[in-house]
């Protein structure tokens, strides 16, 4: 593939991407820890995923395999758009197995898939700030990162419990990065968290709109926040997945008709094809429904 | 029922673009809009779409508006995202407005002054009233003309510094910041929070500065001078080690003047609240002024309690190309969040079912 006329490949020039790198090294250095660095205007919306296409294009070279998702699906239009942009100015090759990416970019998902160390999983971030629906003001929360300050985060855990029987963060749920740095996962489900603990891939984090970077470095410790008497859980649909029988993925729940009919799928398309290709169905399968 | 996983994003997106690009043509028996037309006759849409894109194109933002059906924040995006890929080869010097060719220029402070008041191509006292003659197509009489004198027009505020009663310019030299590289931080100086302001919304900082008149942050204005016209951008290169002249820009310039009782270091004297845009854009910088003097509220150990007064408020929330995507993307999928929100509403009403069973 062609790379577009008149621009440099993955469209930042090169200053614009050693400015990123120097602050995405920096970010690993401190893991968790927010960067602030000169986000520049994408020739894509603010809130569509700017913060994670910079990191990508900082982080991205002629030979790597590169996979975007959005819900954890290869085919959602914004998930279209950024494999195109990058296909477009970057020309390199795209893909939608998971296995065979080097650099995943991802909003609002972890593939079920566990990812390795040769992999880098970039995440779009809406809101850097953990602690911004608590204290709006960025001067403040600086204040209280330096400080491990995160009583605040607590009280609201807290209030919660004692409000609900448990804590009503169903995603974004906050985490402790090396023990040290509150972090945003970003809005992926709460379901999704234990996989960002002992990761061997790299994480990066992008945020456009509010100019930060932030990593996790392999094999870093993430412990969502909870109380000895209360621990972190995750929910998901009770169900299995409809078209390839999986009981242990995050399900997608889609309106079938207008009589309260439902269908459970896998979220993350490429691991329900990939266990359909294997043989693996569910109720909903094709095959099953010519049987009945 | 068979369900079929949603594909074909792909072709959706390309049908999208062509239906859009039909759309924006509109009927083809109305003759195409041409670039030129849209520069020529819808300038202060063309200013607006430079100021916030923060670029001084006209042909470009000509362009931008056709491309984007009059969208001036859209325009405003693409002129963005172009100019950002440009490379730097030189900073200007600073620009003398003292020296601007001036078009328009009033003062509501003084009756009258070095240079007079001059009304210029304003619409301030038009009827507004529909002008059917304009649908007709017919051609406007010729205005007046005057020769220009070529003296320079001092500004109202010079004036009043030499008599030592408002707070003189801020002492020049210092490099200023730059936000579209360096990103913000608190506590932003002035000059950055200008930058922020010049590029800002202009409903945003109308409804800001609207605010503060109304009492969420008074200073008691009075507009010492508007004033609009074209100056010359000179740069230095630094192998020739003397500034060239690199064309001419229109500008608007607003210097409000406002109350200030004075403390215990500063005696009492006038402060000062400043806008400056791109192109011919007197309610952006009216409005930028208004702002600017109530962002320095702290500086002049006056309470911060009202949103205008915010200076986070303000910087984080007044760029309309941050604002739109963000708001906007709330159309972009969320189903995997809002599965996760309905299972933790599924259970929490689950278990308040049972809690009410329990109690019966």
């Amino acid at each position: 593939m062609s790379t577009m006329e008149g621009y440099n490949f993955a469209y930042l020039d090169e200053q614009t991407k050693r400015m990123i790198r120097r602050a995405l090294l920096k970010a690993v250095a401190i893991p968790g820890h927010q960067i602030p660095f000169g986000s520049r205007e994408m020739p894509l919306p603010y809130g569509w995923g700017t913060g994670g296409i910079q990191v990508t294009a900082a982080v991205l070279g002629p030979q790597d395999v590169l996979k975007v998702i959005d819900q954890g699906a290869d085919d959602t239009t914004n998930a279209v758009s950024i494999r195109r942009f990058f296909a477009r100015t970057a020309g390199v090759a795209t893909t939608t197995d998971t296995s065979a990416a080097s650099v995943i970019q991802t909003r609002h998902r972890i593939p079920e898939k566990p990812l390795r160390e040769d992999q880098i999983i970039v995440y779009q971030v809406p809101q850097p700030e953990p602690l911004s629906r608590l204290e709006p003001s960025r001067a403040e929360t600086r204040r209280m990162h330096a400080l491990a300050e995160y009583g605040l985060m607590h009280v609201k855990l807290y209030e919660d419990i004692t409000r609900f029987g448990h804590v009503a963060i169903s995603y974004d749920y906050p985490v402790m990065v090396n023990g040290r740095h509150l972090m945003a996962p970003s809005p992926i489900p709460a379901f999704d968290n234990p996989k960002m603990h002992q990761m061997a891939a790299l994480q990066l984090f992008g945020a456009g709109r509010e100019k930060r970077l932030y990593a996790i470095p392999p094999y870093t410790s993430v412990v969502s926040l909870d109380f000895d008497d209360h621990p972190f859980r995750t929910t998901r649909a009770p169900h299995a997945c409809g078209l390839c029988g999986a009981t242990d993925s995050y399900l997608d729940e889609v309106v079938t008709d207008d009589q309260g009919g439902r269908l459970y799928v896998c979220s993350d398309t490429d691991h329900c094809e990939t266990r359909r290709e294997a043989g693996h169905t569910g109720s909903e399968s094709p095959l099953q429904e010519a049987a009945q | 029922m068979a369900y079929v996983a949603v594909k074909g994003g792909e072709r959706a997106i390309d049908n999208a673009h062509a239906w859009l690009a039909a759309d924006r043509r509109g009927n083809p028996d109305v003759p195409d809009l041409g670039l030129a037309q849209i520069r020529e006759q819808l300038g202060r849409a063309i200013d607006r779409v430079m100021a916030e894109g923060s670029l001084y194109d006209q042909d470009l933002a000509a362009l931008a508006i056709k491309q984007s059906q009059g969208d001036l924040i859209e325009a405003a995006f693409l002129l963005r995202a172009y100019r950002t890929t440009l490379p730097r080869f030189a900073h200007s010097e600073p620009v003398d407005t003292a020296t601007m060719a001036v078009r328009r220029r009033v003062s509501a402070v003084f009756k009258d002054l070095p240079g007079g008041q001059v009304l210029g191509p304003t619409y301030d006292y038009t009827h507004r009233l529909l002008d059917f003659t304009l649908a007709a197509g017919t051609a406007p009489p010729p205005p007046a003309t005057a020769h220009a004198t070529g003296a320079k027009m001092q500004r109202v505020n010079d004036f009043l510094v030499h008599a030592g009663l408002i707070e003189p310019d801020a002492p020049a030299g210092t490099t200023p910041g730059d936000i579209t590289r360096q990103p913000l931080t608190f506590p932003a100086p002035r000059d950055v929070r200008l930058q922020a302001l010049a590029r800002g919304d202009e409903g945003f900082l109308l409804g800001l500065g609207y605010s503060t008149q109304r009492g969420y942050g008074g200073n008691h204005p009075f507009a010492g001078e508007i004033r609009v016209g074209e100056v010359t951008v000179e740069i230095e290169p630094a192998e020739l080690g003397f500034a060239i002249d690199i064309g001419d820009i229109t500008l608007t310039e607003c210097q409000m003047v406002n109350q200030f009782k004075g403390s215990k270091t500063q005696p009492p004297q006038f402060t000062r609240g400043y806008g400056l845009a791109f192109g011919h854009a007197e309610r952006k910088t009216m409005s930028m002024a208004l702002v600017d003097r109530a962002m320095r509220a702290e500086e002049l150990g006056e309470d911060v309690t009202a949103p205008a007064q915010n200076v986070e408020f303000v910087l984080y929330h007044s760029d309309n190309i941050e604002g739109t995507g963000f708001v906007e993307h709330l159309k972009l999928p969320h189903y995997v969040d809002f599965q996760s929100e309905l299972e933790t509403i599924r259970r929490m009403r689950a278990e308040a079912d049972a809690g009410k069973e329990a109690a019966e």
